[in-house]
């Protein structure tokens, strides 16, 4: 199955500070790690919500938001996508992330989120002919030869 | 509050540690069975001990001890390694650590040991169903109950080819290290047909009822990726890699509905995946930067991304494929390869130059018994308008595969023929 870990976001990432270099080292030590054990698909940090922006739609009309957005705990600072075998199995590898590790500037206020990717196939109940499905796929083709292309 | 159960968690753990464990433990004690042996002790152990006093924060660490520890007392009892033993256990006290020092130890050796592990469960003198059970055993993590269903054998039948390989290692006293230059390129290529096999039985099923089970594919991507850091300059390595990544990218497009199969140029490319093919062309841009000569790997990937990069099937560059196919054929000549490459030839230059180098393979004994020959023909036929000779091709591709789904297409394109 595939996961995505989400990092939640709190006063150190909204400021934009970046982590010590110890922090930097144990990160990248643990990337390595799940990258190693053929864990890790991918993985990205985010800028703080300052540069941000968030689209709203009310009834069909749409109003763009500057950041920085005010709930800090709600917000996200980063993300990996894992390959694993179950959500059990995620969750040991974030014990031995430096988060579990308590390093400092890490471990004292940080929340992470686990959320298993749906596969296409997990909307066959509520799609049973398959042409939502299809539609939703090619959409997503174009966006990716869109992205391809530019 | 925690809302995992711990048996599970630690069924996890062991899933992360047990490689590393088996791997460092047959280090000590110069005995696969027996590093086995020692891991699944610790492993019980832990199963008694962690739901009461709680998962300790280095689990792999205390797995290890308890597994040393274990090891010391059977040596002490003497009861194996007769003669070695009171060496063994010298050397083992000698390296008595804290659990902190015994995990930097382990790390810093783990990658070494990984490799022997992976070297020595694929080695040439056992078995290829031998090498299959006992990777997926040792270095997949996965028990025998799960590798019987997985390859649709009872689960006695492959504790047998457990147990067989294992004895065929202790008796042929086959060492625990990583060949010099040219054998540790003839021991890896071993590794990565035990790895491509796996993949390709999860990919297209040689029996039974479902033609994909992507949970193989799942287990031998990740052990492919583990290799390739653990041997990180090596090209083949990488291009099985990337193979494997492009391949797992179509898994879902690969079915229908109802579990038929659907071959690739008729899949739905919307459904491909988008981060695999990413991660595989990734991967085979940098074997190919590695400059050394193209494998029989490298060349498959590099084919595989032609397709990956071709937005419909009407853009796939044929003519390129057909010569990666021509280089294939000379580094690893083989009857299915020419098929493959008569497949090829047909889609950039027509059915009948196509039928033409199929009909060159036909007196092939190799490829007497395989189906996917009078598939092709049947197809080429069709496509030449010649339906009564199609169907009979047809029919006998049916009668020959063992899937049940793909007999069941192939019938379906026979039945198609009659107009």
């Amino acid at each position: 199955m595939r996961v995505m870990v989400i990092v939640k976001a709190n006063k150190d990432s909204e400021a934009g500070s970046l982590p010590n270099e110890k922090v930097l080292a144990d990160m990248q030590k643990f990337n390595e790690e799940l990258v190693k054990a053929g864990v890790m698909l991918a993985g990205e940090g985010l800028h703080p919500s300052s540069r941000g922006k968030r689209v709203k739609f009310t009834g069909g009309k749409r109003t763009v938001i500057d950041g920085p957005f005010t709930e800090t705990k709600e917000l996200i600072a980063g993300f990996w996508l894992w390959q694993v075998k179950s959500m059990e199995e995620a969750i040991e590898w974030l014990a031995r992330s430096p988060f579990g590790r308590g390093a400092a500037g890490m471990g004292d206020d940080a929340v992470l989120e686990i959320r298993p990717v749906h596969e296409t196939d997990d909307f066959a109940e509520s799609d049973p002919s398959g042409k939502l499905r299809q539609k939703w796929d090619e959409l997503r083709q174009t966006v990716q030869s869109q992205r391809s292309r530019s | 509050m925690t809302a995992s159960d711990p048996a599970r968690a630690i069924d996890a753990i062991w899933r992360i540690e047990s490689a590393k464990l088996i791997a460092a433990l047959t280090r000590m004690v110069r005995d696969i069975g027996l590093a086995e042996e020692l891991a699944h002790d610790a492993l019980v152990t832990a199963l008694e001990q962690w739901p009461r006093s709680g998962i300790p924060d280095a689990p792999g660490a205390w797995l290890m001890a308890t597994a040393k520890n274990r090891a010391l007392d059977v040596l002490r009892r003497g009861q194996r390694l007769e003669g070695k033993h009171e060496q063994l256990r010298h050397q083992m006290e000698a390296r008595q650590m804290s659990p902190k020092d015994l995990d930097a130890a382990i790390d810093e050796n783990v990658g070494d040991d990984l490799l022997r592990l992976m070297l020595i469960a694929c080695h040439p003198i056992l078995s290829r169903e031998g090498r299959v059970a006992l990777t997926l055993r040792l270095l997949g993590g996965l028990t025998g109950e799960e590798i019987a269903r997985a390859f649709l054998v009872p689960e006695p039948t492959i504790a047998q080819r457990i147990i067989r390989a294992k004895r065929t290692l202790a008796e042929e006293r086959v060492p625990f290290e990583v060949p010099r230059r040219a054998a540790l390129a003839e021991r890896l290529s071993s590794v990565l047909e035990v790895i491509y096999l796996v993949f390709n039985e999860g990919y297209s099923a040689t029996a039974g009822e479902d033609w994909i089970r992507p949970g193989l594919c799942e287990d031998a991507l990740r052990l492919g990726r583990i290799l390739a850091e653990l041997v990180p300059n090596e090209a083949e390595v990488r291009g099985l890699v990337a193979l494997m990544e492009i391949q797992a990218s179509r898994l879902r497009a690969r079915t229908g509905p109802s579990g038929e199969p659907i071959l690739l140029l008729d899949q739905n490319r919307a459904r491909w995946d988008q981060l695999l093919i990413r991660r595989g062309l990734a991967a085979l841009e940098r074997a190919e930067a590695m400059g050394a000569e193209h494998g029989p790997y490298l060349l498959q990937a590099a084919i595989a991304a032609c397709h990956a990069r071709a937005r419909t099937a009407e853009e796939t560059d044929w003519s390129r494929i057909v010569s990666l196919y021509d280089k294939l054929a000379r580094v690893a000549p083989s009857p299915i390869v020419e098929l493959n490459r008569a497949v090829a030839i047909s889609m950039a230059s027509g059915p009948a130059a196509g039928l033409q180098a199929v009909d060159a393979l036909a007196s092939d004994p190799v490829l007497e018994n395989y189906h996917l020959l009078p598939s092709v023909r049947g197809d080429l036929l069709y496509k030449l308008g010649r339906f009564v000779e199609a169907r009979e091709e047809f029919e006998r591709a049916a009668s020959m595969t063992r899937n049940v789904r793909e007999r069941a297409l192939l019938l379906e394109r026979a039945a198609s023929c009659a107009r």
